[in-house]
């Protein structure tokens, strides 16, 4: 084993939570697989750090897992609010902008 | 070469008086007339002027030119507004200044009632001015200028009264017809430069020996394509006749005495590429020789007394030619035809403009007769004219015409016989058909009714005419004894014929003179002494029907040209709004459909925009993949 | 050159155990139906990865995965989902026609490509791993790296969480569409409701039961079970357990004798 396999499990990873988002109508549930992409750009970022032998790659790892902190905070408070008016969790139901 | 400060005077003055008529308008109703005349004839002295200083030199110091400014100078192309006035020039000069002041002298009186005088002066200045600047150009270009000015006066004085639907489409006729000859000038220019590199006369003339024969050959037949459009020439003829809807000084002027002579003119100026290019000279002889019959067969059928006329124009201008196809032996010829037939035709056509104006503008030669007690100045001058063009010894058409039927039989060999004994028949037919306008016209019972008052016409009118006939009279003998005209111009032709005699010349004279008096005879019997019908008779032979309708030539031209031209405007027409505009509408229909397929990608939903992005981000490895592939 | 990093079998055998589960998880996350299991589900891919981080020798960013990320925002996410509510499945019906033979056929060219690439993609140089990076601690290494050459994103990504707070706080806030009624409007609403069963307040579970559990509905005086004494959620489930058993005339009353 290489830590090339490494790799190759975060591109999977990634892989899954785009399809994720795509599928997926539950707004949570979306917003969970996002977090499944950051984490897998994660991963990357700690393998490279490991390849190169520096620790970069932890330092911007970090970086991200604190923007990805941010923004699970704003994020849920957001669909908290569309939920309270609209009772609904579905994105498909924000499709104002159609027609 | 000699520079000539005063040649530009030659063009200047005419051309002042044409732009002086039109711009002032009204304001010159009263006076126009007698300016244009004026500048006419002050353009008459000019060439005088410049004939005895031209006498005084030495015969190869004679040509002088004036540049004007430089024209066209882009990269290799290099052509100035040059004047150049040579031997050959200074008759034409002298011819369209002299015939045309007499014409303006016509005028003034002839058109006393017409109201819009004044813009037939500056229609017939313009042509002067025109028309010599065709004669005294240096270049092919400069020529084409001349050559363009006078189409266009042609046009503007042919539907001069332009009231009238059928004589303004006359006059479009013959400025199309005119325009497909000159698309032949063009493209001569257009292989002059592209293989010569030069456009002027004397560059052309220069390169003639050393250039390809099939270059010449070329610019030749395209010179002859430009003179039959000019000179009314099978097969570019029929516009010829419709061109007598113009008053009749028009018709002196202009279809008889110097614009149809252009042609020939160019011809000739092109002695050099001609003499390179035996083919296109052979061409040459050719079509004059088709035309000289054409004319000669229409003109026996013709009761309108200008068509007859313009007939007889088709005619002698085909002599011209042949003459000028006959090679260096026969350019002079042609010329002296030329100016021999400028003063009997111009002459001619002003009679027969006095018996209109006597007849009160009837123009059918079946409703005239016995007018010779009535017009005596008119039939005396008309008289003389006849007696010179059907080549009466002495006057004028005797010479120039024996001339060049005597040139043909000298050709030699086949194209000899057949060439000469056409002119010959040409002369007879010639003799027979003027003979039966002057007898339908002048010595045959009265025929006219009872509401017409036939006189003379006033002295403006007639002084002209008598002037023309001395011309008719004396002009052929002046220029042909001791070889006068022939010497005159000799220097501008290089090469020298050689005389090779088939039949002495007392023998042709001989010859022609008895088809003449075969040609008078026969139309004598027929129309002098049994009784001519008022009405044109409805029982006659296939060929008289045939030559009543001009050969055919109008319903040739229609079948072979209007008819598919039409054809070709409507389905042009057609595709430019099926093709054309459908691909536009089509491009519109195209944006519009294509919208409303894209507009399905706006669904609202944003799951199906994240879709989209991940295609996208798909798209994008896919490249990185291919490319470092 | 002999390679600088050479992995150990211990860290294969950690790989190819854990790697397998991760990606089970992750595509679990996707099908399943109920909210919660994915929340579940993707905590377990979160902690696979922080024990790969360590095993990788970013040890504190390993804990710092299970502490915040599995912590703190799996933990936000579940609390959201119970405030949204628990219930909320997809249907398995798709609404937007198209779109799932799109999602699919891109990841697998998404993924198929990227592994490709992966594959292909030559770093031009040896793993050097983190010895001599880690050779005063992670933790020192990571704060020389943090407070000299990235101190400004350090700031400006503390700004950031300040402005997160900030927000969240002001899209949660609840503005008040009445109001709010006081003590004593609430005492006289209190009293002119239908029965005077609520004038004291309402009954929490079990007061006249002898039962406390929750799903147990407390008794009104004349005995029926009181229906306001039990969550609407555990109604809607059904998970309501009869009252009857532990009435207190079914109570054998004798106090048994203290020996």
């Amino acid at each position: 084993m290489t830590l090339d396999y490494y790799l190759y499990l975060a591109a999977l990873l990634f892989t899954i939570g785009a399809v994720g988002v795509v599928l997926r109508r539950n707004a949570i549930v979306v917003f969970m697989c996002i977090e499944l992409m950051l984490n897998a750009a994660n991963l990357t970022l700690v393998t490279f750090s490991r390849i190169n032998g520096t620790l970069d790659g932890q330092v911007i790892a970090f970086f991200t897992m604190v923007v990805a902190a941010c923004e699970v905070v704003v994020g849920l408070a957001i669909i908290v609010t569309i939920y309270r008016s609209r009772r609904s969790s579905t994105i498909d139901d924000a499709s104002l902008l159609r027609r | 070469m000699t520079t000539n400060n005063g040649l530009v005077y030659l063009i200047a003055l005419p051309l002042f008086g044409s732009l002086a008529l039109l711009l002032l308008g009204r304001k010159a109703d009263k006076w126009g007339h007698l300016l244009a005349t004026g500048l006419s004839a002050g353009s008459f002295g000019v060439g005088l002027l410049q004939l005895s200083q031209m006498l005084s030199r030495d015969p190869q110091a004679r040509p002088v030119t004036q540049k004007l400014f430089t024209w066209i100078n882009v990269g290799s192309f290099n052509v100035d507004a040059s004047l150049l006035l040579d031997q050959l020039s200074i008759c034409f000069v002298l011819l369209i200044t002299g015939v045309g002041t007499l014409i303006h002298i016509y005028s003034i009186s002839y058109m006393s009632h017409d109201p819009d005088r004044r813009r037939f002066f500056a229609y017939l200045n313009l042509f002067i001015a025109a028309m010599l600047l065709l004669v005294l150009g240096d270049s092919y270009l400069n020529l084409y200028v001349g050559w363009e000015g006078v189409g266009l006066a042609s046009y503007l004085l042919i539907g001069f009264w332009n009231q009238k639907p059928a004589y303004a489409t006359a006059s479009k006729k013959a400025f199309v017809m005119n325009r497909i000859g000159d698309m032949g000038l063009s493209f001569a220019i257009m292989i002059a430069f592209a293989s010569l590199g030069t456009v002027s006369f004397s560059g052309v003339k220069e390169q003639s020996e050393t250039a390809s024969e099939a270059t010449m050959t070329a610019i030749g037949l395209m010179l002859l394509v430009a003179a039959i459009g000019k000179s009314a020439q099978f097969p570019l003829q029929a516009w010829l006749g419709d061109a007598m809807a113009g008053p009749t000084p028009v018709s002196a002027l202009i279809h008889a005495a110097t614009m149809v002579t252009a042609g020939v003119y160019l011809i000739v100026r092109s002695n050099f590429v001609f003499d390179a290019a035996p083919n296109a000279q052979l061409a040459v002889a050719i079509i004059g020789a088709i035309t000289l019959m054409f004319g000669a067969i229409i003109g026996m059928a013709k009761d309108d007394i200008k068509k007859a006329l313009a007939a007889s124009t088709m005619s002698q201008i085909g002599y011209m030619i042949l003459g000028a196809g006959l090679g260096p032996a026969g350019y002079a010829y042609a010329i002296m035809h030329l100016i021999t037939h400028g003063f009997f035709k111009a002459g001619m056509f002003l009679g027969a403009g006095s018996v209109m104006h006597g007849m009160n503008d009837e123009v059918n030669m079946r409703k005239y007769g016995g007018l010779r007690k009535f017009m005596p100045i008119t039939f005396v001058t008309f008289g003389l004219g006849y007696l010179a063009i059907i080549g009466v010894p002495p006057f004028a058409g005797f010479y120039s015409k024996d001339l060049i039927i005597e040139t043909a039989f000298n050709a030699g060999g086949a194209k000899g016989i057949i060439l000469g004994s056409t002119a010959l028949l040409g002369a007879a037919l010639t003799a027979f058909y003027m003979t039966r306008v002057m007898i339908l016209t002048f010595t045959s019972p009265k025929r006219w009714d009872e509401n017409q008052h036939p006189h003379e016409s006033p002295s403006l009118m007639w002084i002209p005419m008598v002037v023309l006939s001395i011309g008719s009279v004396t002009s052929g003998l002046l220029l042909s004894r001791g070889g006068t005209l022939k010497t005159w111009l000799a220097p501008l032709f290089e090469k020298h014929s050689e005389h090779e005699e088939l039949l002495a010349p007392i023998v042709v004279s001989g010859l022609a003179i008895l088809m003449v008096a075969i040609g008078v005879s026969i139309a004598v019997i027929k129309y002098q002494l049994s009784d001519v019908a008022n009405e044109a008779p409805s029982n006659v032979s296939i060929f008289t029907r045939f030559a009543r309708r001009d050969l055919l030539q109008d319903d040739a031209n229609e079948a072979l040209f209007m008819r598919p031209g039409q054809a070709l405007t409507s389905l042009l027409v057609k595709t430019d709004d099926v093709v054309i505009d459908g691909s536009v509408r089509g491009v519109a229909k195209m944006a519009l459909s294509s919208g409303a397929v894209l507009r399905k990608t706006q669904t609202g939903y944003v799951r199906s925009y994240a879709a989209l992005i991940l295609l996208g981000a798909t798209a994008l490895i896919a490249a990185i993949w291919v490319v470092t592939q | 050159m002999e390679p600088l990093l050479t992995i150990q079998t211990p860290e294969t055998i950690l790989f190819w155990v854990l790697a397998p589960l991760s990606l089970i998880a992750a595509v679990g996350m996707l099908l399943v139906k109920k909210a919660v299991h994915s929340a579940l589900l993707l905590a377990w891919v979160m902690i696979t990865l922080a024990i790969f981080y360590i095993a990788q020798g970013a040890v504190f960013l390993g804990v710092v995965q299970v502490i915040v990320y599995t912590g703190a925002v799996m933990m936000l996410f579940l609390f959201i989902l119970m405030l949204v509510g628990v219930d909320s499945s997809d249907s398995l019906t798709e609404t937007i026609s198209g779109i799932r033979p799109i999602a699919i056929t891109a990841a697998i060219g998404f993924g198929g490509l990227m592994v490709s690439l992966l594959g292909r993609a030559t770093l031009g140089r040896e793993p050097v791993g983190l010895e001599t990076a880690n050779a005063a601690g992670n933790v020192e290494g990571l704060a020389v790296l943090l407070f000299s050459k990235y101190v400004f994103p350090f700031e400006a990504v503390s700004a950031l969480l300040i402005t997160a707070a900030v927000g969240a706080m002001v899209l949660a806030h609840h503005q008040r569409t009445n109001i709010r009624p006081t003590q004593r409007e609430q005492s006289i609403n209190r009293f002119r409701s239908d029965s005077l069963a609520g004038a004291a307040g309402l009954p929490g579970p079990g007061v006249f039961a002898r039962h406390n559990a929750v799903d147990v509905p407390a008794l009104l005086p004349d005995g029926t079970p009181a229906p306001t004494s039990i969550s609407a959620t555990l109604k809607a489930r059904g998970d309501v357990i009869s009252s009857a058993p532990f009435q207190l005339d079914n109570v054998d009353t004798t106090v048994a004798e203290e020996k």
